[in-house]
């Protein structure tokens, strides 16, 4: 990744339709080094195209993404080593194991010594005890868990996180908030990247949520994405959910 | 190296899964099963030697089985979202292919390697010579070959069972008239080399179809 790149997500005039239908209109969005993003907008409004065209699982049909320095369009392979996606889909297989999914994973990623940072992961998702267990054994929230540690398996400078609380019963929810805290910086364990050098880097993270409370927490600037286009923006940082519920209301509806 | 690393662990994933589940497998060779059972039953009293009927038996056995294989193989990846899980790794897209067409040809050749013995007992003719199981691996390839990459184009419509074999069967001629005719003249006691044009035939199909799906693929699987 280029070191001097001064927005670590650098997204231009970017438009995307499906035929004469409009995902994304002229979107321009810089997200900077370490800093955390929350996507609020109503059904439709956007939010899951972008990530998908974010994470390179889509392509746009104008306009320009840069992650890191890289653009998207022509380095989307070298892209991918530094992403990290959860969506609501867990994106595992539930014949493996949690081990032997975050093992195909780790090989996948060209980990180098892929059993430490397994046996990291799970601990850190609270997941050790069930490493043996088949996926499709588990609980939505535990998959959500399992999830983020796939994730966060190669240790990414970006994180994009789709709606993962979606389907979640409230404890669940709350656990992987609490997880999510932490990983945003805003929790105990901070947001320090494995093996980072001296000093841990802060990731970039953005989140798609519906849930106020729960995106302000984790946010320092929230954007809100109305019809495919960029209706609001702003640093949120000591704004508390009272402060934020008008202008949602204004912009997503009540 | 790498390339043949990632393309090894999605073998290697596959075959883990398959084993646990029998998802493919179980419905593979049971279709392939009855179909034989079926035809010996229709053809047993009508036809003069069954050599004139066997080919088309085992290449129809092989071939419709082998498309519930390969319908099952990505919507088992699309449904359980893993397929995005794959496509979000720094891969080349044609190691996945590579991966998930050999993963096919694993289990498509594991039903032959159970069923060529059951047709042989059914129609008391001899299948297993080295010519014979050439043929079949060449014709099974190009199957697997051509086969995954329509797989992935239509894992991702609504129709995909339907539309699968609409898209696949008629690229696949060559390879089914190939095949039959090699499977029948064999019978007939020709020798392999006798039949050169129809392997030359098959072995272009298998090339060119495998270099098509490598370039291919990458643009394939996006949205």
């Amino acid at each position: 990744m280029s070191a001097d790149a001064v927005a670590m997500i650098d997204v231009r005039n970017l438009t995307k339709s499906f035929g004469s239908k409009y995902a994304l209109r002229g979107v321009n969005l810089h997200v900077m080094p370490g800093e955390s993003l929350v996507l609020f907008g109503p059904n439709g409004a956007g939010k899951t195209t972008l990530i998908r065209i974010l994470s390179s699982l889509s392509r746009p049909s104008s306009g320009s993404v840069h992650i890191g320095g890289l653009n998207l369009a022509t380095h989307s392979d070298g892209i991918r080593r530094y992403l990290g996606v959860v969506s609501h889909a867990p994106l595992l297989y539930d014949s493996l194991t949690a081990e032997e999914n975050l093992a195909f994973f780790a090989r996948l990623y060209d980990l180098q010594q892929p059993a430490a940072r397994i046996a990291a992961m799970l601990a850190q998702v609270g997941l050790t005890s069930r490493r043996g267990d088949l996926v499709r054994t588990f609980s939505r929230g535990m998959l959500q868990r399992l999830a983020i540690a796939r994730a966060l398996l190669h240790d990414p400078e970006v994180l994009l996180l789709d709606e993962p609380d979606t389907g979640l019963d409230p404890q669940a929810a709350e656990m992987l908030h609490g997880l999510l805290t932490e990983l945003s910086g805003r929790g105990a364990a901070g947001n320090g990247r494995a093996g980072a050098g001296p000093g841990p880097t802060k990731r970039t993270i953005v989140t798609i949520t519906h849930s106020i409370e729960r995106g302000l927490a984790i946010a320092d600037r929230v954007v809100i994405l109305a019809a495919g286009r960029i209706a609001f923006e702003a640093d949120v940082r000591g704004m508390t959910p009272a402060e934020f519920r008008p202008l949602y209301d204004t912009y997503v509806g009540s | 190296m790498r390339f043949w690393k990632i393309v090894a662990a999605i073998i290697g994933k596959d075959i883990r899964a398959e084993l646990r589940t029998k998802d493919i497998f179980s419905s593979m060779f049971v279709f392939a099963l009855l179909a034989v059972i079926v035809f010996n039953f229709a053809f047993e009293l009508r036809v003069p030697s069954m050599k004139m009927v066997v080919p088309g038996i085992v290449w129809v056995a092989v071939t419709f089985a082998g498309t519930l294989g390969l319908n099952r193989a990505f919507v088992i990846e699309q449904d359980k979202g893993s397929l995005a899980g794959l496509l979000l790794a720094p891969v080349d897209r044609a190691a996945i292919y590579f991966g998930k067409m050999l993963g096919n040809l694993i289990f498509i050749t594991v039903v032959e390697a159970i069923l060529l013995p059951l047709v042989m007992v059914f129609f008391n003719l001899s299948l297993l010579t080295g010519p014979h199981l050439l043929a079949l691996f060449l014709g099974t390839y190009g199957f697997a070959a051509v086969g995954t990459i329509f797989s992935a184009i239509a894992v991702n419509t609504r129709a995909r069972e339907v539309l699968l074999p609409v898209l696949l069967f008629p690229v696949l001629l060559p390879v089914l008239v190939a095949g039959v005719k090699m499977t029948g003249s064999l019978l007939d006691g020709e020798s392999l080399s006798s039949l050169a044009n129809w392997l030359r035939l098959i072995a272009l199909y298998d090339v060119g179809f495998t270099v098509v799906a490598y370039l291919t693929f990458g643009f394939v699987m996006e949205e």
